[in-house]
């Protein structure tokens, strides 16, 4: 499983990568597996306001649908449009393929490094 | 509690991702959804299907049972040969739906579906006419679906000619398979040719492990529950518990063909001819927005519900998403306009003819 060092995650399976002023997001490796092929992903547009810990965005599977929720209050500066006609790039490049940039971040839920997001995985195991 | 079925072990060995189904536990997927559901298309996939429930009906009169008990004709059949068939309650809603082999006059072997296999038995045993007996043989049972194109030339392998069934729906019973004792069927719940391979739990593992290294040059590999979904979704074939249940008839659901209303009598019959013909049809939808359908979602017209998709998904050979809708008639046109309401968003949809699709 592959849990990059440099990144910030929660345990609801998104990452978080501070940039450049925005937070990026996206979904870890754990979650693109156990979600299996991504065949769809609904993301917000740009101007929307998320807010931590609540769902701003779903993807399917062939199996399933899923809610992904927002580590972060902000407001949505960017959005991966790619994703939308490639939703399996998130199989292939879970820490790549980035779903959106928050801006104006005045909140977060509790984050994890990767040493306690390791951990969370092992207990879920 | 889930019973594991006699390739667990086999399953897990394989890295198979085990879930609870129907009272058993059975791999989901193996290397993923996608990849085994394009094997079966194109080349073969091998599944574990022992959780279905196998009945035996025997007995003199065991013909006119099977007409009274299900809504399709077996008056006149092949040893051999293998029929589908709803079985109707009094209402004229479906128990269940099956497929009924004929070992010789006055035996015959029935499958029925996991979920409903004790229903299944204790409603035909009540509704039995004297002088056939009904087993329940289930627990003497493996199954082994082999499904996809270059699932004869795998067959063969194992197999000598006369062990395998030439036309479809059609068996060989009492086959003796590298020492094992078979039933094979060609039969299958894909859209692909393929067989179905019964025989006793014990020799289930040699079986499949037979197979899998029968296959390999093929690219056989093994599939779960995932694809076993997505396939007979893009094949267009019923689940009972999506297309059909207790209440909806088989009429209503396109199963028309294997209601016999001309037959003397059967149970059901008198309310199916009360119902009279069906205002409902089950059609194919096909997105035109974007999203993916799932089942019992509402289908729109003009903001109003007239129906509800009975099975959706994103269909891996097609390339897109779809579903399954039963609808009143006036709306099931094809090329008609609808939207379904898909966890509160509208996605444009359209009917399209089923099945979805169609082997060459």
């Amino acid at each position: 499983m592959n849990i990059p060092e440099e990144l910030k995650y929660t345990k609801s399976h998104e990452w978080v990568k501070e940039e450049d002023g925005f937070y990026v997001v996206g979904l870890t490796d754990y979650a693109q597996e156990e979600l299996s092929d991504l065949v769809f992903v609904n993301l917000p547009e740009v101007g929307d306001e998320v807010e931590a810990g609540e769902t701003f965005a779903d993807v399917e599977s062939v199996k399933a649908a899923s809610d992904v929720y927002s580590p972060v209050t902000g407001t949505v500066a960017e959005i991966n449009e790619e994703l939308l006609d490639a939703p399996e790039k998130i199989n292939e490049d879970p820490y790549g393929a980035w779903l959106i940039k928050v801006e104006n971040v005045s909140d977060t839920v509790e984050l994890m490094d990767c040493a306690e997001y390791e951990k969370l995985l092992e207990e879920e195991e | 509690m889930e019973r594991k079925t006699p390739l667990y072990e086999e399953h897990v060995r394989l890295g198979g991702k085990i879930v609870p189904f129907a009272g058993w536990l059975l791999p989901v997927q193996y290397s993923g959804v996608i990849a085994e559901h394009m094997a079966v298309r194109e080349k073969c996939g091998l599944f574990d299907v022992s959780h279905m429930g196998e009945i035996l009906l025997k007995g003199p009169n065991a013909k006119e049972n099977l007409n009274h008990l299900l809504t399709n004709d077996y008056t006149e059949m092949a040893p051999g040969a293998a029929r589908y068939s709803p079985m109707c309650n009094e209402n004229g809603g479906c128990v269940d739906d099956l497929i009924v082999y004929k070992k010789a006059e006055d035996d015959y072997f029935i499958v029925v579906n996991a979920a409903n296999k004790d229903k299944d038995f204790a409603w035909m045993k009540e509704h039995l006419l004297p002088g056939s007996e009904l087993t329940d043989a289930s627990d003497d049972f493996a199954q082994i679906a082999l499904q996809g194109p270059k699932a004869e030339e795998i067959l063969k392998k194992l197999a000598s000619e006369e062990d395998i069934p030439e036309g479809y729906y059609t068996a060989k019973f009492d086959r003796n398979v590298q020492g094992m004792n078979c039933i094979v069927s060609r039969t299958g719940y894909t859209g692909e040719d393929g067989f179905e391979i019964y025989l006793s739990p014990a020799d289930a593992p040699k079986m499949w492990n037979l197979l899998l290294d029968a296959g390999k040059e093929e690219g056989l590999i093994p599939c779960g529950l995932g694809a076993r979904d997505t396939l007979r979704l893009e094949a267009s074939m019923p689940l009972y518990g999506h297309e059909m249940n207790d209440e909806i008839s088989p009429r209503e659901t396109g199963l028309g063909i294997f209601v016999k209303m001309k037959k003397e009598d059967f149970i059901g019959k008198a309310a199916l001819v009360e119902r009279g013909k069906p205002t409902v049809k089950r059609v194919g939808l096909k997105v035109t927005g974007r999203g993916i359908l799932r089942e019992h979602q509402s289908v729109l017209l003009d903001g109003k519900e007239i129906g509800h998709t009975t099975s959706g998904t994103f269909c891996p050979y097609l390339n897109q998403p779809v579903a399954m809708a039963i609808l009143p008639k006036e709306y099931a046109e094809i090329g008609q306009a609808l939207e379904v309401d898909v966890r509160g968003r509208k996605v444009p949809v359209e009917v399209i003819p089923l099945p979805f699709y169609k082997r060459k």
